[in-house]
């Protein structure tokens, strides 16, 4: 793939699209007072939709337009849990790109109305089928109307991992003037951790890669991945450490993060904090985790009652 | 009062692999116990040491969200359809 952070920044200037990534990094002061090493949380919901994947949105989206896969009108298709429905309808309404997301019935209402305040149109599937029921709905349209949809895919789209290979990681490298030792995320698509991964490993640093503890839990955008459908783009061996987060203490977490550092974080966020919490008792340095979205988005759920 | 309880793919595993089980009961909680006392753990995949629905789980009776029906004393019309659901979407075949 020819893209590039240069060629991306260029079809994108003058908009709202160039404040994507460069988000903050900020030190946990509370959270990690009593360890030996720090951990720094990079604050993804100062993209402008909101979350990380803004990122990958925006990086599939202008992969697409060089590939000429979204001419003669074709709508850009994806399934998601909603991040990144919210991110594609925000890049496509930039774009000029007519939007259509796939995301279980019953999640939070709050990214379904975001993603169609920024005009996208939604189709719901079964909730009891989860993400993977979306993604089973989506490959179906892809396939059956190949002329009316460019199917982005960011479980396999190598535009996913590339944006966070070439701004993310390059961002942390930068922000901690080369001293972060370690970099924890959660896998969902895995596109992060692939991403930052293939920019950061090479340079020493150990990567660690989150997952949910249970197939059952509230890590939005998070897979379990002993039971659900393997990304394409997934390898087990990007990573240098693999930690399974269970639901309950995450969340407690996450609303530590808001009465003691003052961030308003997602489920996810309060996870990634507490892996690298644990990686950083035995393994000390300067740990960065990555914060995927924040709290507003689960106002409605009973995360915050 | 007999009900259907339909469950996402993250929780067939406590059923013994089936998307839907038979149970009786005028509550919710009625109707868990009555699963859990043929397929023990699984309330406790549910319902949280405070006895309380899990918050990362969601459970409709019928078009309604049980937490506004009362939770777990949520009352079971007869024939009533229960549907146990992720409140978050992750992924599970």
């Amino acid at each position: 793939m020819s893209l590039t952070a240069e060629l991306v920044r260029t079809r994108v200037r003058g908009t709202i699209l160039e404040r994507v990534g460069d988000t903050p990094l900020v030190p946990l002061r509370a959270i990690a007072a009593d360890l030996p090493g720090e951990i720094w949380a990079k604050l993804e919901s100062f993209n402008p939709a909101g979350s990380v994947k803004d990122r990958a949105a925006l990086w599939m989206t202008v992969a697409a337009e060089e590939g000429g896969r979204l001419r003669g009108g074709r709508r850009i298709l994806d399934a998601t849990s909603g991040n990144t429905g919210v991110a594609l309808a925000m890049v496509g309404a930039v774009r000029g790109h007519a939007v259509e997301i796939v995301m279980p019935d019953k999640v939070s209402i709050e990214r379904r109305r975001m993603a169609a305040a920024f005009g996208a149109t939604i189709r719901l599937t079964d909730p009891l089928e989860g993400t993977d029921g979306a993604i089973r709905e989506a490959r179906r349209l892809a396939a059956e109307e190949s002329a009316r949809y460019a199917y982005v895919d960011q479980y396999s789209n190598p535009a996913n991992p590339l944006a966070h290979e070439l701004t993310t990681g390059p961002e942390i490298w930068a922000q901690t003037e080369g001293r972060v030792t370690h970099f924890v995320a959660g896998v969902g698509t895995s596109g992060t951790v692939m991403g930052v991964s293939a920019a950061l490993r090479p340079r020493g640093v150990r990567i660690v890669a989150a997952q949910p503890a249970e197939p059952l839990h509230g890590l939005e955008g998070w897979k379990h991945m002993p039971t659900a459908i393997r990304p394409p783009i997934w390898d087990e061996d990007a990573a240098d450490v693999h930690l399974m987060i269970p639901t309950e203490p995450a969340l407690e977490m996450t609303h530590r993060l808001a009465r003691e550092e003052g961030i308003f974080s997602g489920p996810s966020g309060g996870a990634a904090v507490l892996a690298a919490l644990r990686l950083a008792q035995s393994e000390p340095g300067l740990v960065v985790a990555l914060i995927a979205d924040g709290g507003e988005r689960y106002l409605s759920t009973a995360l915050w009652e | 009062m007999a009900v259907t309880v339909r469950l996402p793919g993250s929780l067939r595993d406590a059923v013994g692999g089936d998307n839907k089980v038979s149970a009786t009961g005028g509550t919710l909680e009625e109707v868990f116990a009555d699963i859990d006392r043929r397929h023990p753990g699984f309330r406790a995949r549910v319902v949280d040491e405070r006895g309380r629905l899990v918050t990362y789980v969601n459970v409709y009776i019928g078009e309604d969200d049980a937490r506004s029906k009362g939770g777990l004393a949520a009352e079971i019309p007869e024939g009533a359809e229960v549907m146990v659901i992720p409140a978050m979407a992750g992924g599970c075949r």
